[in-house]
């Protein structure tokens, strides 16, 4: 019988080892961010309120749940109330869905949960990934979305960048210039054979610096992360805690097993 | 308090059904790991049960509400994350289970006579289990509910003649809606749980009046008795014996199910999709729909199977038959014993294709056709999905290990089965 659940086992593992070998196109950078570092939510969450809650909103999420952060009441009125008067308020806007769809040819969408869909990494590479492309409605693309709707709103922090194609002659080569790249960058496939790595590189400095912007970013992100999950930091507390009551439990339950167990033979 | 027993048996039959339930049910000495995930699926059912209706409570079946109730019962309602994840979570753990405690049967021949419908009984909690566990997807109202819920619908429409007029009868409209989603919350939370606990009574019922197998295959209730505690040489009472190492079970599975829900919510994507934190959107249809997990194994084969004289019914049927034919294992097993442990190769051959095919089968339902890419030139199958084909041909392995199984059970070369189980 052990014998037949091994063979299984490892029939299983082979058969997971096929596994898909088409890699996706596009590179993402882990984002540097940290779920317990209170300061850089907090810096994360008045980045929200200050760019993104004027066209996105946030409707799922309180303005009083910012206590989560270390934050009083009073502070949160004081540097993160904008657009509401209600600290029980959730983050909405004045913008509507159909200005939305007007100014932008798609409404902005709703963010609370907005990391739980596509991932932290997707989020501040996207961040990263604008560009300035003349043939856009906006002026802008992004090599994470392209084509997007969105213009880039925080062009004035981090400047202006603009797209940088690197030919190689074969894939090989090209995912040696991406690896080369040590950041967001894409590889896409180009007639004869040939494949194109895309990235961003700048071209008119912003106020911020280089750094100065990709650590904006990820306490943005940072914060969007806990705000699609504000329970994360209190479940994972609370689940270390359970496992350490259920191991407790199991000394003694298996303990009980063993003394009835004995009688029988 | 024993008088007060003595009232409650004087007019209802409390201690007798205690017994002959639990307390004084002789079960076999030599029950191993996979004889847990019974009383684990009892347990995870009391479970779904009990934080449903919690869920029942805040959740709004609206189709302008109910996403957003889910997300007020994540962030506004107390503990009402902890709930919800552990009723997600939960289903998950249902079907793992109940996979788990399926596999027994088939290793030790649990569904060969006399406990003919102790396993239909389980086949149509299987079957049931399936149809909530679908209901209850539509509810948070996500993308992947929704087109989820699409999906299955329309496979009622490749029926002939009826099929469209049938798939609007269950949808109660031209596409998944508000009147969908209220007649799904009905059935997801009355109907097919009533229709559970009354199996599951019954399965157990069924249970203990033929007595449980065991790892060996022997019947003990034709072993002589104790002289004594007059019972079978190798039974035992369930209780203390079982309750008190079923209670071990449970705890075991408690901190593998704690782990998921305090700290892999959503199972890298397999037990909650990302996709599903999207509100559902009639008018754009996502890049890749897939069914959860459970299901992929059946998704799989319907895929697979191509359209013949111009409509798509057989992958329908096929998946249909594939589920279904799990009702007929006690007619088709030939074999002169009933465990594994006494079997021959071509019975444990059968069976682990059968499980390879199935978890394969699995994964290709999760991931696109293409996943493998196609077949090159100088190949046969030239140009098809390596995926698809790959589909096709576990499909047939999986109902040839049903429908060789009469020819090969009876063929096998079989060790003789001892008198008494094999016990430490």
């Amino acid at each position: 019988m052990t014998k037949f659940v091994c063979v299984l086992l490892w029939l299983m593992s082979g058969a997971s080892g096929i596994a898909l070998a088409s890699g996706a196109d596009i590179r993402l950078s882990p984002a540097p961010v940290n779920r317990l570092d209170e300061e850089s939510l907090q810096r994360g969450a008045r980045n929200f309120v200050n760019y993104c809650l004027s066209c996105h909103t946030a409707k799922y999420m309180r303005y009083n749940r910012l206590t989560d952060l270390g934050l009083t009441p009073d502070q949160i009125e004081a540097n993160l109330m904008f657009a509401s008067d209600k600290i029980g308020d959730t983050m909405t806007v004045a913008m509507t869905k159909a200005d939305g769809t007007a100014w932008f040819g798609a409404a902005p969408p709703d963010l609370s949960v907005e990391s739980r869909i596509r991932g932290r990494d997707w989020l501040y590479n996207y961040l990263l990934g604008f560009y300035r492309d003349g043939k856009s409605a906006s002026g802008w693309n992004n090599i994470v979305f392209p084509n997007v709707g969105m213009p880039h709103v925080l062009w004035e922090l981090s400047g202006v960048n603009k797209l940088v194609e690197t030919e190689y002659e074969d894939h090989e080569k090209a995912t040696a210039g991406a690896i080369a790249v040590k950041g967001l960058s894409a590889i896409e496939p180009l007639p004869g054979g040939k494949y194109a790595v895309l990235q961003v590189a700048p071209d008119v400095p912003g106020t911020m610096s280089r750094v100065q912007y990709e650590t904006f970013v990820a306490d943005l992100v940072n914060y969007m992360d806990y705000m699609a999950e504000p329970v994360r930091n209190k479940r994972i507390h609370l689940g270390i805690v359970v496992l350490l009551f259920l191991s407790v439990l199991f000394f003694f339950a298996y303990w009980m097993k063993r003394e009835y167990w004995k009688d029988l033979h | 308090m024993s008088k007060l027993l003595t009232w409650i048996d004087e007019r209802f039959p409390l201690t007798e059904l205690w017994n002959s339930q639990w307390g004084k049910y002789v079960a076999p000495k030599n029950f191993n790991f996979w004889y847990y995930f019974g009383s684990l699926a009892a347990f995870v059912l009391v479970l779904q049960i009990v934080t449903g209706i919690w869920l029942t409570m805040n959740y709004k079946p609206d189709a302008t509400k109910a996403f957003e109730s889910v997300e007020y019962i994540m962030r506004d309602v107390e503990w009402g994350w902890l709930i919800r994840y552990m009723h997600s979570t939960g289903a998950s753990m249902f079907f793992i289970v109940v996979y788990l405690h399926m596999f027994r049967g088939l290793m030790y021949g649990s569904y060969r006579k006399p406990r003919e419908l102790t396993w239909i009984f389980g086949c149509l909690i299987y079957l049931a289990l399936m149809a909530e566990a679908f209901f209850g997807y539509l509810l948070p109202w996500g993308q992947m509910s929704y087109w989820g819920a699409q999906v299955i619908v329309n496979l009622f429409s490749a029926i002939p003649v009826i099929g469209e007029d049938l798939a609007v009868w269950i949808r109660g409209d031209y596409t998944v809606s508000d009147i969908t989603l209220n007649r799904f919350f009905a059935f997801h939370v009355i109907a097919l749980p009533l229709v559970l606990v009354g199996l599951v009574a019954a399965h157990l019922m069924a249970l203990h009046e033929t007595g449980s197998n065991n790892p060996d295959g022997v019947e003990i209730k034709k072993q002589p008795k104790d002289p004594v505690t007059g019972l079978p040489l190798d039974g035992i009472y369930s209780h203390p014996y079982y309750t008190v190492k079923d209670i071990v079970g449970v705890i075991v599975f408690l901190v593998v199910f704690s782990i998921v829900v305090f700290f892999l919510p959503e199972m890298g994507g397999y037990f909650i999709e990302a996709n599903n934190f999207i509100p559902a959107d009639p008018l754009k249809t996502p890049e890749h729909i897939a069914p959860v997990w459970y299901f992929t194994p059946y998704y799989a084969m319907l895929r697979a199977v191509p359209s013949f004289m111009g409509t798509q019914v057989w992958g329908v049927i096929i998946m249909g038959v594939s589920v279904m034919i799990f009702f007929a294992m006690p007619w088709l097993d030939r074999g002169a014993v009933k465990s594994i442990r006494y079997r021959g190769g071509l019975y444990k051959a059968w069976l682990a294709a059968f499980v390879v095919a199935f978890l394969i089968l699995g994964y290709l339902g999760v991931v696109p056709v293409t996943v493998w890419g196609q077949f090159r030139e100088a190949f046969p199958f030239y140009g098809a999905d390596k995926a698809t084909v790959v589909a096709r041909v576990l499909t047939v392995v999986y109902f040839l290990f049903f429908l060789l199984m009469p020819w090969y059970t009876a063929r096998d070369k079989t060790k003789p089965v001892p008198a008494r189980v094999v016990w430490k």
